[in-house]
Formats: structure tokens, sequence, C-alpha cells
């Protein structure tokens, strides 16, 4: 199969499958999943295809012009196949446990149709070969997003969807403001071509930083970077599975792509160490990695606690591009990957535990691993690797951020690193100590919430299951992060081929 | 670019007219013989894009085609390159859905059949008169025109006979007879100057002066109160309310662009060079934008939004004005590709948006904003196509509204005109803030609701195919507005 070809079969099959889930009837149960899950194997069929196929020097390109001067450009490069593969792997999990999730609730066919719309808009995002492709993209996640984050239809899930709208809709405007001044100083920029915006001339400098810093303003609302993070805890009213998607997959993951796409593809990371960028993100990563998990120590439910620790740790992938140096990208791509693991496991566990036993609240939580040992297990596996115990993935990503930080000599990062990390440790140890080491209701003391006993398992299998996998996926890719095709492996022949500053 | 001969090639000659008066003539069939389904008339009238679609296609490969039609002692000239070619398929295509939604409209709403037969010769008489606007080229062929379309379109407003129609109807027929006068009397100062009234001999021949201003300002503002742009908008919402459905689709999405049209030709002949005025327009516009947005944020009946956001929207189309004059030809090409590209985008967009609006009302039976409180479940077509509809009037990608946008920023910051970019942001804030009003609406789940009134299922798929058309042509952009390019360009 050409090149082409094979790329918009990648996006087209969830475009067609968004498209025949909304021309199925409500009722149609069997064939929606049917169709949900082919599509979601056949479309990780087809990225590991493209993976393969890169790594034996292929290229897969597509594109045709929209307006004078300016294309519509698909194209698998080393970085944007790594993303779409996590967001296929991680839709297939998250696929599964939103068939359980909903089971016997209203609108499934609505929610599923936009679901889909959404991972097509997150693998164009990762396809896309320039800024206006991407801004397609990008823009149309947004919309995608909307009718998933306004599910439940109630007063609040409302009010927090045109809260998501006012942050996304307005970064989205000044995005493209920004890149069409961009076009204008110098053209229809493809990534990659790093010459275009360094051969400018010097006096246009000043005019690239502004840019420069518009552009991250646009991305940063995605990204959740503070102060622009607001949409993002407020986001939590929707239903478990789009929360995962929200926080590992899709959004703050199109954010922080996006950063990455900007520094390391449109300016060049030299370019951007020139003109002192890196030193300004390494600042505002900084200050959100605290902000992030101080404000997650202080909330007493669980998946604010969990949305304010995504806000904190999207920002250690903003660090690692900031650290200017081989070893802090490394970082930064792979922790792209490890969060996304990681993240949604936790998420994942949160909607098992609100389901099964009703538990929105932390203090909830006691003795809980004895009704659900699985899913606390899965709970604990993921928090780990947030706090960074090695062999979970997140070990790796703070180990490379910290000798990054001094590679590019700037050792007071190590002290944010473990104040992070102490910070993590806070918000996630007491859990794990609920989880396992207090009494609860199985234990005799008190009772849960509101208890439905969903399956013959701890919880329903479909529940259970993508949580029991994301986990192992986090602590295999960490036992064997050397091992060929590995995040880690992956992140860093990106970079030595690619992209080594 | 080349003109294709000096006496026109016979073949396209005739097939052109032909396709301008047909529509006439298939209203009055259509008069005596009310279309009883939709299937026949999409047959019927399918093959008049598909003519026009060749004409673009002989005038993409040699040129443009003009002529001149002599009445005895009148001269009446017409023309025929990309841009008014393009605007005839539009045209068209929007004839083709209006009148086939009209079929199954009629059998929703119940009418007497012989109380909705006046609307066939209206129609088709309205897409004559749109298509001669589109391609004469003399004042008096686009004054007979602009009068045919404003007659047409009043007596299709006043069709459903209710008094608010009558009422509204009336004051339409008022604005618009004022507007007639305005151009009247520019018509005739400008006859007095130059002695002519084709536009090219008038181009040649008009020089800059007092009169020629004044002669300018008075078309212009008989124009602009017949395109509705602010602050002569006032006619424009009340007829909405009370019109048919497929009347307001064609009427929003058309004739009040036929006006602008008509300014933009003569603007750019006579008085290229008015930078001041020209800022005067787009500040017109600017102020529609933002009113217009307001207006539709604030209206409490769905109708009312959809109309209020015509007025919104047209004034991205004033924006062209400002860039046009005085700038480079960079900035000038860009703006000229924008303009028309996003009146060919509103006018899909706005069509599609009506008929979703009518189909939400008649469906749900109520037309007030909070009434449709969980029609997302009940009616997901409409909302849907409502919902498509609004990405290309919000200006998101992959809409034609999105491309639109792109060239229209890109032409206002490559000129440093940055007052545009603040009036194109505005716009897009308040159109979304209006749009996810009535989306958010639906989405309330803990709503009672009735039954839901059965609607004939081509009434939602034309509507949906005029959302998808409107959203498709933003990524397919590149061959009309290479036609455009190459021809039309003042």
């Amino acid at each position: 199969m050409s090149g082409g070809v094979l790329l918009l079969a990648t996006l087209c099959t969830s475009l067609f499958t968004a498209l025949l889930i909304f021309l199925l009837p409500e009722r149609a149960f069997r064939a929606r999943t049917g169709l949900n899950l082919g599509a979601a194997l056949v479309k990780l069929t087809l990225v590991a295809w493209m993976v393969w196929g890169l790594s034996r020097g292929h290229a897969y390109a597509l594109e045709f012009p929209v307006l004078e001067g300016l294309a519509f450009v698909l194209r698998a490069d080393a970085l944007g196949i790594m993303f779409a593969g996590l967001s296929s792997l991680l839709w297939l999990f998250t696929t599964i446990y939103a068939i359980g999730y909903l089971e016997d609730s209203p609108n499934r066919k609505r929610f599923f149709g936009f679901f889909s719309l959404c991972v097509a808009s997150t693998l164009g995002i990762s396809l896309a070969g320039n800024l206006f492709t991407f801004l397609i993209f990008y823009e149309l996640l947004t919309l995608s997003t909307y009718p998933l984050v306004v599910h439940r239809g109630t007063a609040k899930a409302l009010a927090a969807g045109g809260v998501y709208l006012r942050f996304t809709l307005t970064a989205g405007l000044v995005l493209m403001i920004g890149m069409i001044a961009l076009h204008v100083l110098a053209g229809d920029i493809r990534f990659g071509e790093r010459e275009i915006l360094a051969g400018l001339d010097l006096d246009r400098r000043p005019l690239l930083v502004g840019l420069f810093w518009v552009l991250i303003a646009g991305f940063g609302v995605k990204a959740a970077l503070v102060p622009l993070h607001g949409w993002l805890p407020r986001a939590m009213v929707a239903p478990a599975p789009v929360s995962a998607l929200l926080h590992a997959v899709a959004v703050v993951k199109a954010g922080a792509f996006g950063i990455v796409r900007l520094v390391y593809d449109v300016y060049g990371i030299e370019l951007s160490a020139e003109l002192g960028l890196l030193a300004g993100l390494v600042a505002v990563a900084s200050v959100t990695i605290l902000y992030g998990s101080l404000r997650a120590l202080a909330q007493q439910e669980l998946k604010p606690r969990l949305a304010y620790s995504t806000v904190s740790q999207v920002a250690y992938i903003v660090l690692g591009i900031g650290l200017f140096g081989p070893l802090g990208t490394i970082a930064a791509f792979s922790h792209l990957l490890h969060q996304g693991l990681m993240k949604v496991t936790l998420f994942f566990c949160a909607g098992n535990y609100a389901e099964e036993l009703g538990i929105h609240r932390i203090d909830d939580l006691d003795g809980a691993g004895r009704r659900m040992p699985l899913t606390s297990l899965a709970f604990t596996v993921g928090a780990l690797g947030m706090i960074g115990l090695p062999p979970v993935v997140g070990f790796f990503s703070k180990w490379y951020l910290g000798t990054g930080a001094i590679q590019a000599g700037m050792p007071w990062v190590i002290a944010v690193l473990v104040a992070s990390s102490l910070l993590n440790a806070a918000y996630f140890l007491p859990i794990l100590g609920r989880l396992w080491f207090l009494p609860g209701p199985d234990h005799g003391v008190g009772e849960w919430p509101e208890e439905r006993r969903l399956g013959r398992l701890e919880t329903h299998a479909w529940l259970l299951v993508p949580a029991v996998a994301t986990a192992l996926f986090s602590l295999v890719a960490g036992l064997l992060a050397g091992m060929p095709f590995s995040p880690l492996e992956w992140a860093t022949r990106v970079v030595n081929t690619e992209y080594l500053p | 670019m080349s003109v294709l001969s000096a006496v026109p090639l016979a073949a396209e000659t005739a097939v052109l007219w032909v396709a301008l008066l047909i529509p006439s003539l298939l209203g009055l069939l259509a008069w005596r013989f009310p279309p009883q389904r939709m299937r026949p008339l999409l047959l019927v009238i399918t093959p008049l894009p598909l003519a026009t679609f060749w004409l673009l296609h002989r005038v993409a490969m040699g040129g443009e085609l003009e002529g001149v039609w002599s009445l005895g002692e009148l001269l009446l000239y017409w023309r025929l390159d990309g841009l008014r070619g393009l605007l005839l398929l539009l045209t068209q295509l929007l004839l083709l859905a209006s009148a086939t939604y009209a079929v199954g409209h009629r059998r929703a709403i119940a009418v007497a059949e012989r109380t909705f037969a006046g609307f066939w010769p209206l129609l088709g008489g309205l897409a004559t008169a749109l298509g001669i606007i589109w391609v004469a080229a003399d004042l008096l062929t686009l004054y007979v025109a602009l009068e045919l379309m404003g007659l047409c379109a009043v007596g299709m407003m006043l069709l459903p006979g209710k008094q608010a129609a009558l009422v509204a109807g009336m004051r339409y027929l008022l604005y618009a007879l004022v507007g007639s006068l305005a151009w009247l009397l520019g018509v005739a100062l400008l006859l007095g100057v130059s002695g002519r009234l084709d536009l090219s001999g008038l181009a040649a021949t008009t020089q800059p002066g007092t009169v020629t201003s004044i002669a300018m300002a008075l078309l212009a503002a008989g124009l602009l109160l017949k395109a509705a742009i602010f602050p002569l908008h006032g006619w424009l919402a009340p007829v909405h309310a009370s019109a048919w459905t497929p009347v307001s689709a064609l009427h929003g999405a058309l004739v009040v662009k036929a006006s602008f049209f008509i300014l933009m030709q003569l603007w750019q002949r006579l008085v290229p060079e008015a930078v001041a005025a020209a800022w005067l327009l787009g500040l017109l516009g600017s102020m529609a934008v933002v009113w217009g947005g307001l207006q539709a944020w604030r209206a409490q009946a769905l109708k009312q939004v959809v109309a209020w956001s015509t007025v919104g929207q047209l004034g991205y189309l004033m924006l062209a004005f400002p860039l046009l004059a005085g700038t480079s030809a960079a900035v000038a090409t860009l703006a000229w590709q924008a303009t028309w590209l996003q009146l060919a985008a509103h006018a899909m967009a706005k069509a599609a948006m009506f008929m979703a609006a009518g189909n939400l009302v008649l469906a749900a039976g109520e037309g007030r904003l909070t009434d449709l409180a969980g029609t997302s479940r009940q009616l997901p077509f409409p909302l849907m196509t409502f919902g498509i509809a609004a990405v290309t009037l919000m200006g998101l990608p992959p809409s034609a509204g999105f491309t639109a946008k792109w060239l229209l920023l890109q032409a206002a910051i490559l000129a440093g005109q940055w007052l545009w970019v603040a009036v194109l942001v505005a716009g897009t804030l308040l159109s979304a803030a209006y749009v996810f009003r009535v989306l958010r609406c639906a989405f309330v789940e803990d709503a009672t609701r009735q039954e839901v009134q059965p609607l004939p299922a081509g009434m939602n798929l034309i509507a949906l195919l005029l959302a998808l058309a409107a959203l498709g042509l933003g990524l397919g952009a590149d061959w009309p507005l290479a036609l455009i390019r190459a021809g039309g360009m003042p």
C-alpha cells in the first residue's frame, strides 16, 4: 500500500466509524460495540504497520493545496507516529472501558460518535505535517470533546462545558492568529523545515519571540499550563472514560504535543535556545509543576486530585523540552507516552471505585484494597509511577529529567523535581495507605457509599480489564525500557535520528 | 485573461441564457401543477447546475465570456467570468435545495396546495433575477433584476398571510423601495456625468469628483439598505420570524448578498481608491459583526438567532472594502478570495441552518430556545445539521468559514490593519456564544418532553447535505479560488 493511502486509511478508520455510529440506531448496541472495537483494532494495526515501515525507512506523506501557498499536509514522522501509537493503544482500552462504563445509560450513540471523532482528531494532530493542518485537527478536537464533557446534561456539566469552550475556543483563535502571522512572515513551514525561521533576518528576531509566546499561550490552554489550566479540574464532571481521554491521551497531550512541534519542528531547538525561549519554558513548567502538585494536595475528592496531578505531570514534558539537551528531550518525548499510560490507569481505577462502590471522596477509600484488589493494585502501580519509583515507567522520565537538568547546567531544576516528587508522594501515598492498611467496610467498619455488584469479578469485567492492562503496560514498559519499540527506546531513537541539538 | 472572441461562442451564450430563464418557466409550470414529491423536482432542476458547471469549465479553459444584447436603442451588457459563474452555480444549488425542501415543508406545515402554489413562480422569478444580477454588466439590467428580485422576495415573505408576516413584509417593501429610490438617483447622476450605463464604460469614462462621489454614496446607501448592513438592518430579523423556512433559507443565503455583490462591482470600478469611504464601510461592517452577534446572543426564538446571525455575518463581507482600497496587490488578492469564499460559505451554511432550525421548530412544535431541552436525544439529525452549519458560521475548521477567515486574517495582518483582526476575533467569539447557547439548551437532560412530529426524511437530508457542502468547501477551496483568481479580479 502506498504511503498516502495508508495515512488516509488510518485517519478514515475513525472518521467512518463516527459516521456509521451516527447512522446506527440508538438501540443497536452490539453492532456499535463491534464497530468500535473493530475500528480501534484496525487502527492500531495500521499504526503498528507504519511504525514498522518507518523503522525500515519508508515514508508516508499526503498533501494537496488548499490556498495559494498553503497546503493540507499529512505526514508520518517518528515523533508523530509515536503520539499516534500512544493514542491508538490507549484508545482501544478507553473504548473497552467506555462500553462497560456506559452500559444501560442513555445517549450512547451520541457519546460513541463524538468519541470516534475525537480519536480521528487526535490522530490528525499526530500526523499533521504543518501548522495549518495541525490547527484544523486541534480545533476539531475542541468541537468533538464538547459533547463528551456535557454528556450528562446536568447543570454542572453544562457549566463545565461552557468554561471548557471559553478557554479552548479563545485559545484556538490566539493560535490561529499566531500561525497566520508566522505564515505572513515566513510562508508555509512544514514540520522539520527548521532552517526557514533560523534563516530570517536578525531584525525579525523580536517578532519571532513575540509570536512564540502567542503560540505557546494558544497551546498552553490545552496543555493546562498555569495560569491557563482553569478548565481542566472543572471538566472532571464528565464521565470517567472522558476524563481518562482528556487527561491522558487527547486534549492535554494535544497541547503538549503542539509545544513539542513548535519548539523542535518549527523554530528548531537551537533557534529557541538562541532566542532565550527555553529558559522561559522551564520557568513556566516549574511553576506549573509545583502549583499543580500543591493544589492536588488540597483536594478531598479523588478525581479533582488526579486532575491537578495532570496539570503538574504534563508540565514535565514542557520542562524536558526546555532543558535543551538530548537527555531532556528524551525525557520530554518519553514522558508524553509514560504519563498517558499511568494517568489513564489512575482514571480507570477512580472510575471503578465510583461505579462499583460509589466512592468519590478520598476518605471513603479506607480498606478498598480488600474489596477490589486488582483495581487497587493497578492504582498502586500508577501512583508509584507518578511518584517516580522504579521499575514503573515514571521513574525513567524523572531520571532523564534530572540528568538532563545537570547536562543543561540548570541544577536548580533538580530541586523542583525533588520537591515535586515529595509532593507527589504526599498526595498519593495517603491514598495507598487508605486502600491497603486502613480497615474499611470489608473489615466490618462502616459501609460503602453506594455499593453495586456489577459482575462476578470485583467489578464489571469491561471496567477491570482495561485498568489492569494499562497498569501492566506501565510496568512492562518500565521493565523492558531498553528493548526495541519500548516508549523510551523509541523516544531515544527520535532524538538520535532527528532532533539531536 | 483573454476574451474568447469578440462575438462570444454561440453555444455557451445560449446555454447561459437558457440556464438563467429556465427557473422562471419552471416556476410558472409549478404554479399550474404544484409538485407533490421531492424526487421529480430534483431530476428537473439538476441539469441547471450541471450546465453551469460546463460553462465554468469553458470559462476556465478559454477566459471570460461577454456580450451585448441590443433591444432597439437599448444595449444590455453581460459577462461571465470565474467568479460570476461560481455565484450562478451557488444560486442554482441553493435553488435546488430550497425547492426540494419546500415540497416537504408544505406537507409538514399542512398548508393548502392552492395557498402554497404562489410560492413557485416567485421562487422561479427570484432565481432568474439573481442569475441576471450575477452576469449583468450594466446599470439598467442590474436595476431591473434588482427590482424583480426585491418584489419576488417581498411576495414570498407575504405568502404565509398572517398578520405578523404582512406587517414585516410591508416594512420590507418600504425599505426596498427607499433603497431603489436612492439607487435610481445615483444611476441618474452617473448617466448625466458620463452618458453611459455599462460598467466597463463607466469605469473608463468616470472621473473622480464630487458628482461621482455623491452618485456612489446614493448607490451605496440604496444597496446597503437592501443588503441589511448595519445600521440599515432593521427590516431583516422581523421578516424571518414569520416567513416560511425555504424562503428564509434562500433570502438569508443569497438575496441580501446580491446587493453586496453589486456594491462591490460598482465600488471597484468607480471609486477603487476611496480609502476613507472604504474604511467607513469597514467600520459599518465591524459594528454589524458586533451588533448582530450580540442580538443573536440575546434572541429568545431559534429563528431569530439565525436571522440576527445573518446581520453579523454580512459584516465580515464589508471588511473587504478597506482591505481592497489602496492596499498592495498581495493583500487585495487575499481579501478578494476571502470575501467570495466567505459569501459562499455563509450562503450554504445559513440556508442549512435555517432549514435545520425550521425542522427543529416544526418537529418540536415550539420555537423558543428554552423549549429545545432534550432535543439532542429526540431530534439528533436536525440538531447535528444545525451544529455542522454552525461550525461554518463560527469559522472553525475544516469549514469554508475557517478557510475564508484564515485568508481574511492573513490579508489584515499583511496590510497591518489590526482593527479588522480584533473584529474577526470578536465576531468569532460572539458567534460561538450564540451557537453554543442553542446547543447547550439541546443538551439539557432533565426536561419533560412531549412527542415530536415526524418530518419527511428528505427535509433533514437536504439541510445536512448543504451543511456538509459548506464544511467540505473549506479544504476543497482550491478549485473555486483558482477560478476566482483567474477571472473576476477588479
